[in-house]
């Protein structure tokens, strides 16, 4: 039997940190409660290693496993994505864990487990290949989200995210099933040169495929109507999480769904511009309306990132590469800015008392002023001011959609936006113009781990937002680069 | 004489579906799914494809559905009452699958629009040799096999990361166990012991 | 067509009428061997040396009352002793006795089928196996029934994976599913000596699946009656007892094909080479062992069982295939 030519370099990162989350398993076998204390900062080098490796493959353009994976410009940079989303999600997690005696070391297997899901979303080329991906990502979360059992709200929202979940799965499956049926391959390639086929691009079973796809990947990234188990999930996870859920699955969800609606469908473009238009609008208007009600601050964000989703899907109805180079700097911005603000809550809260309350936040710069200041660059930032990473996000995904010519999409993100300013700032002017209610905020759990995702959490949103204008060209070329090796093929 | 059988087959299926659902008693659903199973492995079988038939048995009817039967028997949950909340949707769920049945037979009723790729009865029947099939799985599906033994390696992990208790909750849940078996519990949970020691209930 | 299956039909009856007859003496041989260990004299009334013991037995049953317990799931708990006996006959399906014999100038396989899956399909019918005992002591509504039920299951699905996994080494050795191939590429040396672990593992496990001693929980009587089958009487009982028995020749039977060459053997002074011959001596051999080991062995307590299971047999079965599988690799390249 001739073995062919795997090419294990297309594999290169996945394949470091599928190997690094074993060796988490056997370090806590072998040597036990000693090591505890160093797990979380062993996991982040896993993921500084990782990302190296990505990044040192940039314009190497590798295709292996009989074009099951292939490692491109464009598999980099959510690479790249999720792994600041790890690295801040871990710092975040450690002092958490211990603090309410959850701390256990396959959380952190477990996580980058997930995250290995989202490394095989950014780069597989079959849908055999994405459906496994997505399965990787999700099926860590559904453990790690009932991690505070026997907490009730913990085990519900396991509960719920599982049976949802499977569900969506199963939609995704019967997607590709259809898609198999009617082009004869699950090869993201050999779909396209089969859609060269009239007969098959008329075929109800292609649109029957596309929307099961859709649905399927909807749910993974909270798209409306697909968004229902959100919130729940989200304020019953842990929070650290939930801060981690909020990014990664929606960059392995995005960055599936570009590659397949990119590379495999473009000739039937007219069909699902039209379906992510709707979804988007549905997406904006729910998600953004919703979270001017919420009084629980991670409700408010679940229901934030249910909108944040929307405005990714701005890019991706845009059809265009501007919008794919759009999507992909939304997802950093939201990454350092969603993690920023989730830190900020760890921060501040301890064992049976989350710091959950919009409430509470009232009067919070007199008592912690710097806290107060990273929470506001983040709520400014989410709702996309100048001089923050998020109004370079929202730029360009709207410049796609006007290059594209969706106008009505774009009037209606823009009211969408100025709507989200309103339950965003609710929360700056709480800490700034009230008086402190209660005892809220006079003791803060500042480790070394929550500083310094802080720090890089800041850092990030500011650095993102005030980048000089030769930087945007160079950030601009990157993404065109990037986006060229997605559309570009390779015969 | 083949189509009198896959009617037969079919049709057996098909109760075996709707017994499933219509039934009352989750024992009884669980029973009339194996039912379906076997029916739908005898279709693989009738499709030469063995091999498939056989992990079908195994793997669904074997592994699975004694499981759930453990699962069912253990926790006692046959009958599982209907919530009055939830009587609208049986009739939701008629109307909505009946509108997938007519899409389905829509959509799949008619003939494909290209063979896909380039079957024939003579690469169905290579397929039929479960050595065809490992070479196709060692070489060019080989990412999706070793992706797939990941997977299950993380549900393992998490399975007994959600089943296991903390130390701290250990305690608690000694004390808990006990005060129930003082009270004269069924007994179940002193005969089922679990696989791991320290978990095993004092008694 | 018509041929096939005339031939097809008068094979399985065969196969089903002498699986029956050698479940009675079994059943005999049994208690003349126990008894001997234990120094008695077992049945010896019925005929000389209790020859006609089974056909008494028999009879006993047929006329006994057939009682169903008045909270009974009664289809369940008739469907049961079915579910549990059908699966032990259809195993045969693909045990091949023999090779060929030319009989009224016909070319006859002895055996009923060869399936390229062979040894997958009798995996599958052994796990269906567990659904007669489950159904047993669930639907009889007695909480010994209930109890045995569950440890039954719990006890075959633990053991089915060390139990398929410990035949892989075989498997990889010979390269196909089909028991016939499997026996001829023991032409020259038993897998016996090849795989020892593998055999080891094998019949430990292959006593587990049928819930013999020492791993005989599920019916321990001490404390659950008779477990799963407590409430059941005439023939639904003498079908339990049937299944167990006819599945101990199966177990005998596949140990003889997988890891002693089958039915291939040295010809026999004064009689040659029948070619059933040799399987029927060992197939003889391996139920001596499981009565022996019944006399011999007290019964495993349950987190004995299943420690013994999940961390024993099933980390040496996979350490067996590795071990086989690199040993496969490195003769490759020589």
């Amino acid at each position: 039997m001739n073995l062919p030519d795997y090419n294990f370099t297309a594999l290169t990162p996945a394949l470091i940190l599928s190997l690094w989350a074993i060796l988490i398993l056997l370090v806590d076998l072998l040597f036990g409660e000693r090591i505890q204390r160093w797990l979380s900062w062993l996991t982040v080098a896993g993921l500084l290693v990782t990302g190296a490796s990505a990044l040192s493959l940039w314009n190497v353009r590798a295709e292996g496993f009989s074009g099951m994976v292939v490692l491109d410009n464009f598999a980099i940079v959510v690479t790249v994505i999720a792994m600041i989303a790890g690295i801040l999600a871990v710092l975040l997690s450690s002092d958490y864990l211990v603090d309410r005696d959850l701390f256990r070391p396959e959380y952190f297997a477990l996580m980058l487990f997930s995250i290995t899901g989202i490394l095989l979303l950014a780069s597989g080329r079959n849908l055999i290949m994405l459906f496994l991906g997505l399965e990787l990502l999700s099926i860590p979360l559904y453990v790690l989200t009932g991690f505070a059992r026997p907490d009730v709200q913990s085990e519900e929202a396991a509960m719920k995210y599982f049976l949802l979940g499977a569900l969506a799965s199963s939609f995704l499956v019967y997607g590709i099933a259809l898609t198999y049926g009617a082009t004869g391959s699950t090869d993201l390639l050999k779909i396209r040169d089969a859609l060269q086929n009239v007969q098959v691009i008329t075929s109800t079973l292609t649109l029957g495929g596309l929307i099961l796809i859709l649905v399927g990947f909807g749910f993974k990234v909270a798209a409306v109507p697909f968004h229902m188990w959100t919130p729940d999930v989200y304020q019953g996870a842990p929070t650290p999480i939930t801060a981690y859920m909020s990014v990664g699955a929606k960059a392995g969800g995005f960055a599936a769904l570009l590659r397949i609606m990119y590379v495999a469908f473009p000739q039937i473009a007219s069909y699902w511009t039209g379906a992510l238009v709707l979804l988007a609008i549905a997406t904006l208007v729910v998600g953004n309306l919703l979270a001017i009600q919420q009084s629980s601050l991670k409700r408010l964000l679940a229901y934030s990132s249910i909108a944040h989703a929307g405005y990714i899907l701005v890019g991706l109805a845009a059809g265009n590469n501007r919008g794919v180079a759009g999507a992909l700097f939304y997802l950093l911005a939201y990454a350092f800015t969603n993690l920023g603000a989730f830190g900020i809550m760890i921060a501040l809260s301890k064992k049976g008392e989350e710091a959950d309350s919009i409430e509470s936040y009232a009067g919070l710069s007199s008592r912690q002023p710097w806290l107060a200041l990273a929470m506001t660059v983040f709520m400014l930032s989410l709702t996309g001011v100048p001089l923050t990473a998020g109004l370079v996000g929202k730029i360009f995904v709207f410049s796609a959609a006007a290059e594209a010519g969706l106008w009505t999409l774009l009037i209606v993100a823009v009211l969408t936006s100025v709507i989200s300013a309103f339950y965003y700032l609710r929360l700056v002017v709480l800490m700034y113009m009230r008086d402190p209610i209660n005892d809220f905020g006079t003791q803060v759990h500042l480790t070394p781990g929550v500083r310094t995702a802080l720090a890089l959490a800041v850092i990030g949103t500011v650095l993102l937002g005030i980048i000089p204008g030769n930087l945007i060209d160079f950030t601009n070329q990157t993404l065109a680069i990037t986006t060229q090796t997605l559309v570009a093929l390779v015969h | 004489m083949e189509s009198i059988f896959f009617y037969a087959t079919a049709a057996i299926a098909l109760i075996g579906a709707i017994g499933m659902v219509l039934s009352r008693n989750a024992i009884h659903s669980a029973l009339f799914l194996v039912l379906n199973f076997a029916a739908t492995s005898v279709l693989y079988l009738m499709l030469n494809a063995p091999l498939l038939a056989v992990l079908q048995v195994t793997v669904y009817a074997g592994a699975i559905m004694v499981l759930f039967l453990f699962v069912i028997m253990l926790l006692n949950a046959e009958n599982v009452s209907v919530d009055s909340h939830l009587r609208w949707q049986p009739i939701a769920a008629l109307i909505l699958g009946g509108l997938l049945l007519v899409e389905t037979v829509v959509t799949v009723g008619r003939p494909l629009p290209l063979n896909p790729a380039g079957v024939t009865p003579e690469t169905l029947n290579q397929l039929a040799d479960p050595r065809v099939l490992a070479q196709f799985l060692f070489t060019d599906y080989l990412l999706p096999f070793e992706v797939t033994s990941l997977l299950l390696l993380v549900a393992m992990v998490g399975a007994v990361v959600l089943t296991k208790a903390r130390p701290a909750q250990k305690r608690d849940q000694r004390r808990v166990r006990f005060a129930d078996q003082v009270e004269g519990s069924e007994g179940a949970s002193a005969v089922m012991s679990e696989p791991q020691g320290e978990n095993r209930p004092v008694a | 067509m018509i041929e096939f299956l005339i031939e097809a039909v008068i094979k399985s009856a065969i196969i089903v009428l002498v699986l029956l007859t050698s479940f009675a003496y079994i059943t005999w041989l049994e208690r003349k061997v126990l008894a001997r260990m234990q120094a008695r004299i077992g049945p010896n009334r019925a005929a000389p040396f209790g020859l006609l013991l089974p056909l008494a037995d028999g009879i006993k049953l047929i006329f006994k009352e057939d009682t169903t317990p008045l909270e009974a799931d009664k289809f369940v708990y008739l469907l049961a002793p079915i579910l549990a006996a059908v699966p032990a006959f259809i195993i045969f399906a693909v045990i091949p006795i023999g090779d060929t014999i030319t009989l009224f100038g016909r070319t006859i396989t002895l055996y009923l089928t060869d399936l390229n899956v062979g040894l997958l399909f009798i995996f599958s019918i052994t796990s269906i196996g567990v659904y007669g005992i489950a159904l047993a002591g669930w639907s009889s509504s007695n909480k010994y029934a209930l109890l045995g039920g569950l440890r039954a299951t719990a006890q075959m699905i633990s053991y089915e994976l060390p139990f398929s996994l410990s035949v892989v080494g075989v498997l990889m050795m010979v390269g196909s599913f089909s028991l016939v191939d499997i026996v001829k590429a023991q032409n020259s040396i038993w897998f016996v000596i090849l795989q020892p672990v593998a055999f080891v593992i094998f019949m430990i496990c292959a006593a587990a699946e049928v819930n013999r001693s020492p791993f005989d929980l599920p019916e321990a009587e001490q404390e659950l009656t008779a477990g799963y089958h407590t409430e059941y009487s005439g023939m639904k009982f003498a079908l339990f007892y049937a299944a167990e028995y006819i599945k101990i020749v199966a177990m005998s039977a596949l140990a003889v094909v997988l890891f002693f060459g089958g039915w291939q053997g040295p010809p026999i002074p004064l009689i040659g080479s029948i070619p059933i011959i040799w399987f029927v001596i060992k197939v003889f051999i391996f139920l001596f062992a499981f009565i022996w080991v019944r006399a011999t062995l007290p019964r495993f307590r349950y987190d004995q069982l299943m420690s013994l299971g999940w961390k024993v047999l099933l980390p040496l079965a996979l350490a067996n295939v590795v071990i086989t599988a690199i040993a496969i690799v490195l003769r490759d390249l020589r």
